[in-house]
């Protein structure tokens, strides 16, 4: 039926382009012959579509920000998260700016200079100042941006292990799920490879390395608030990326060597959820999941459960059929919630004499 | 036909009349650089109906994840089982569209039509300088089109580890179906299309370095021609880069070396491969993957600067500036590739360098822009379809761009990459820009394609705005589910419940990319159409001063019938007036075309 609809659908679409043509070819004036080229008229009515045009970005970029604005990511979750907004913002802020005033230029010059018959077009080929003033103004522009970008950078990027001590943490991705290696009290990681896989020894961990012993592998990650955490990232087979969207944090995951990245998360998960975006954003995915709910149970299906904010894990990077739905819970906590919930894990010392 | 004939071009003036031609070598095995155009275009067009059309398809699975759709079955078969998008045809949808839009469609489709029609006509050549490497290079590149479309039709799929083929996922068929026999066809098309694009900028190159007419120096080129040439030469450089990176993908494929691989546990076992790095790929694909964008996009900005100076009756504003952006362009694209890689792994320090030169390519580009938009100042614009595409083009150009500032600072790309953010930013800055390059090139140069005949106007009207207004429909609202952290190559989004709130802006775009898609029909419609009953123009049909409007409207063999027109003046003296300022320096006529002598009345510009 819907195959049908649609070849009626093209079928339909295909004669009424026929029509406005044939429409088209009887209301045209037989006289000349270069009527496929733009006359006055055609000039005009395209000047005012394109000041139409230009005012619609305008509107679209409105709406779009009025509509959509609470989609998306609430402040950032992590100490360095708040400078990456800070340079997000700037930069934003330049390129609307460029973009606005450029956008109604172009759009305003075709609107102002459509072609008439007898008007004359300046013949205007070159002037060095003007070239010179647009390079210089970007050059000073883009030289602010690139600095400001590049100490950030090399802030985020470069992790001082000697004395602020992270607290390391293994991230090991595998098609599709991930787990989390804890370095226990040593703070070192032990050694791990793929092809000690065997078991329930899931993520390759040499057992005969003392500093192994200790080890925490968890498939929910818990993160103590205001500690930096020095994250390890591993994986089994394909490439994955560990995108953390509410820390700002991301790496990939790259089978044959490890990654490294590293933050402080600076808000508990309880403290996010009383966030006003947070408390908007579920309130409003709720109701799309009870209005989905009322449907499915007319058709008898079972209930989705209401949702409630957590920090996500995702895999940023396709690696096979469910990369869509790999993803895992991050917990942020305070330090004493924190031990508290570590110290109920198993080791790995004890997971392998079991 | 034979290439001797070439040697002596400008000596070479009885030509037209002593070759009888055959239906196959006229249409088919043609060495004519006008008919290779035509038959990179029509390919072209064909592949872009099939990627678009993709592209269609997994819009409506991201916009009604949970509804049934026959045309999935219809087109998918079993991987549309009951109406229902299998994930894994949706992975081989994007991937696919992407290889099919970024190489067969904005590299052949574009360059590869434009290069061939323009180049010998606005030199002033009878050809290319080999005609037969330019067929050999059309049949390789029709091969390796037939190639990719075959592989749609393997038992486990086509190549679906994204456009990129990352290793391992493309590598190994345990990893997902499509990197079977799927992945080994992708591999065979692409090398073959690298051979085609190789012969084919070797020959472009040639062809402009020696194949000029008298009187026309470098500096007197237009600006199509130095876009093509300077995209032939990034194209040489770089295109073997990714012809040695896809041999090495099918040594480790099949003859079990680690180029890429180390330590891989898969499907219940470990692999022998030790000490290769995906990383190593990423560099490769990306040496060539982002002088690729340039390569796209280039030949789309040489188009625009003619068209828009041809309709705007003024002469390009700065053409040594648009020159010096073009090569400081082609200079930097091939030393900012490590911007795709900045959270891949590597060592921090590249990505600080990577930035550095990111950066830097935003100078030429802007002033590129402004450039185009002093160019319509004063003008006096004749708002053809060609040039309300080529208007459009500066306009998500400039859109596009903008957010590339974004994206190319390696700390903001930490949070944005691979989101929907940068889909949004790179359809719109190389993906719509590029096929607008290509659309404003058809409706400009139909009419010295197919004989004099012209396409109709005003379904290029209707075809401009519905596409002008679907194409920020759909990538605009794009950059805001990237901000609110989507990642890209989601089958769906509401897998689980943190992105259930975007499916609104999911159905949005979809609607506005299914009206943008139907659009093109009209296009589609008019281009067929035109090509059988369009209304012939006149010779010059948008009183242009490039060479081509002076060559013979039917199709010869060797473009002009009598002698190779000299070359007085360079390719934008519109609206220029004599000396005493009281009419245009030919009087009733405000273009004096390239071959037109020094007139008494006119001073020298010395451009």
């Amino acid at each position: 039926m819907t195959v049908f609809l649609t070849l009626v659908v093209i079928i339909l679409f295909t004669v009424s382009v026929w029509q406005m043509n044939k429409i088209f070819m009887m209301s045209r004036p037989k006289d000349t012959e270069d009527s496929q080229i733009a006359n006055d008229k055609d000039n005009k009515v395209n000047a005012y579509l394109m000041l139409g045009f230009v005012i619609f970005i305008y509107v679209l970029s409105f709406m779009s920000f009025y509509l959509w604005w609470d989609l998306l990511l609430p402040e950032a979750a992590s100490e360095h998260g708040v400078e990456i907004d800070q340079l997000w913002l700037i930069s934003m802020i330049i390129i609307f700016i460029v973009g606005i005033i450029t956008q109604w230029l172009l759009h305003y010059f075709a609107f102002k200079y459509a072609g008439k018959k007898g008007q004359r077009a300046t013949f205007y080929a070159d002037n060095d100042r003007l070239e010179f003033i647009w390079t210089i103004v970007p050059v000073i522009v883009l030289a602010g941006l690139i600095i400001y970008g590049l100490f950030t950078w090399s802030d985020i990027m470069n992790v001082d292990t000697e004395n602020e001590d992270p607290m390391v943490i293994e991230l090991y991705a595998f098609q599709f799920d991930w787990r989390a290696r804890y370095a226990g009290e040593d703070n070192t990681l032990g050694d791990a490879n793929v092809r000690l896989i065997e078991g329930v020894n899931q993520l390759g961990v040499d057992e005969a390395d003392p500093d192994a012993q200790d080890d925490i592998i968890v498939s929910e990650l818990h993160l103590p608030v205001g500690r930096k955490v020095l994250f390890k990232m591993r994986s089994q087979d394909v490439l994955h990326s560990a995108y953390m969207p509410h820390f700002r944090a991301q790496m990939n995951c790259v089978p044959g060597m490890v990654t490294q990245f590293a933050f402080t998360p600076s808000i508990t998960t309880d403290q996010m959820r009383l966030n006003d975006e947070i408390v908007a954003k579920v309130a409003h995915i709720n109701e799309i999941r009870n209005q989905k709910n009322i449907k499915l149970a007319a058709e008898g299906e079972e209930q989705l459960e209401l949702y409630e904010f957590d920090y996500l894990l995702l895999c940023n990077k396709i690696c096979g059929n469910t990369h869509y739905n790999m993803q895992m819970k991050i917990v942020v906590e305070t330090e004493e919630e924190f031990e508290e919930w570590l110290a109920t894990q198993k080791n790995f010392a004890t997971t392998m004499k079991n | 036909m034979s290439a001797e004939g070439y040697e002596h071009p400008v000596d070479h003036d009885d030509h037209g009349h002593h070759h009888k031609e055959t239906f196959i070598t006229k249409y088919i095995f043609s060495q004519d650089h006008k008919m290779i155009s035509k038959q990179y275009l029509i390919t072209g067009l064909f592949m872009g109906i099939i990627g678009i059309a993709m592209s269609l398809l997994f819009r409506l699975q991201l916009a009604w994840p949970d509804k049934e759709f026959g045309i999935y079955e219809v087109l998918l078969g079993k991987w549309g089982d009951g109406g229902v998008m299998d994930p894994s045809v949706y992975l081989a949808l994007v991937t696919i569209h992407g290889t099919i839009m970024v190489f067969f469609v904005l590299t052949a489709g574009l360059s590869g039509t434009f290069s061939n029609l323009l180049i010998p006509l606005q030199i002033g050549a009878r050809d290319m300088a080999s005609g037969f490497l330019n067929m050999i290079s059309y049949w390789l590149f029709f091969l390796s089109s037939i190639i990719m479309v075959l592989s749609l039709f393997v038992e486990a799929g086509p190549a679906s580890a994204g456009w990129t083929v990352y290793p391992p996922l493309s590598a190994l068929p345990q990893a997902i179906p499509g990197s079977g026999a799927g992945m080994t066809l992708w591999l065979v098309s692409m090398a073959i299309f690298i051979a085609s694009s190789l012969l084919g900028s070797l020959n472009y190159i040639v062809t402009v370095i020696n194949l000029r007419t008298k009187g026309m120096s470098m500096t007197r080129l237009p600006l199509t021609i130095w876009a093509f040439f300077v995209t032939a030469i990034i194209g040489v450089v770089s295109f073997p880069v990714l012809l040695s990176a896809a041999l090495m993908m099918i040594m480790d494929r099949s003859f079990g070396t680690s180029f890429f691989l180390s330590d891989i546990y898969i499907a219940g076992e470990v692999l022998h491969n030790q000490g290769g790095s995906p990383v190593l790929f990423e560099h490769l694909f990306w040496f060539l993957g982002h002088p690729e964008v340039y390569i796209v996009l280039l030949p789309a900005l040489g188009i625009t600067s003619e068209v828009i100076a041809t309709n705007s009756r003024k002469p390009i504003f700065g053409y040594r500036a648009m020159v010096a952006s073009i090569l400081a362009i082609a200079f930097l694209s091939t030393i900012v590739w490590g911007h795709h890689m900045f959270i891949s792994g590597m060592n921090p320090f590249l990505g600080s360098v990577f930035t550095f030169t990111t950066l830097l390519i935003a100078i030429p580009s802007a002033v590129k822009a402004f450039n185009y938009i002093t160019t319509l100042w004063k003008g006096n614009l004749q708002l053809n379809p060609a040039m309300l595409f080529s208007i459009g083009l500066v306009s998500t150009f400039i859109t596009g761009g903008l957010t590339g500032i974004i994206l190319g600072d390696s700390a903001l790309d930490i949070n944005v990459h691979d989101t929907y953010f940068v889909v949004a930013h790179f359809h719109l800055v190389m993906g719509i820009s590029a096929l607008y390059g290509l659309f404003a090139g058809v409706y400009h140069w139909f009419p010295k394609m197919f004989q004099g005949r012209m396409m109709n106007k005003n379904l290029g009207y209707v075809h401009f705005w519905i596409t002008a207004i679907g194409a920020y429909g759909v990538f605009f609202p794009m950059h805001f589910i990237g901000m609110a952290g989507l990642p890209r190559r989601y089958y769906t989004n509401s897998a689980f419940p943190y992105f259930d709130d975007l499916s609104d802006v999911n159905v949005v775009i979809t609607i506005f990319a299914l009206i943008t898609g139907v659009a093109q029909l009209v296009f589609l419609y008019n281009f067929i159409h035109s090509m059988f009953y369009g209304k012939k123009g006149p010779k010059n049909p948008w009183n242009s001063n490039t060479l081509e409007w002076t060559a013979e409207v039917r199709h010869i063999h060797g473009n002009w019938d009598g002698p190779i027109p000299h070359v007085h003046r360079w390719a934008y003296d519109y609206s220029k007036l004599n000396k005493d300022e009281s009419d245009y320096v030919i009087p009733g006529q405000d273009f004096v075309p390239q071959h037109i002598p020094l007139q008494d009345n006119e001073e020298e510009m010395n451009h």
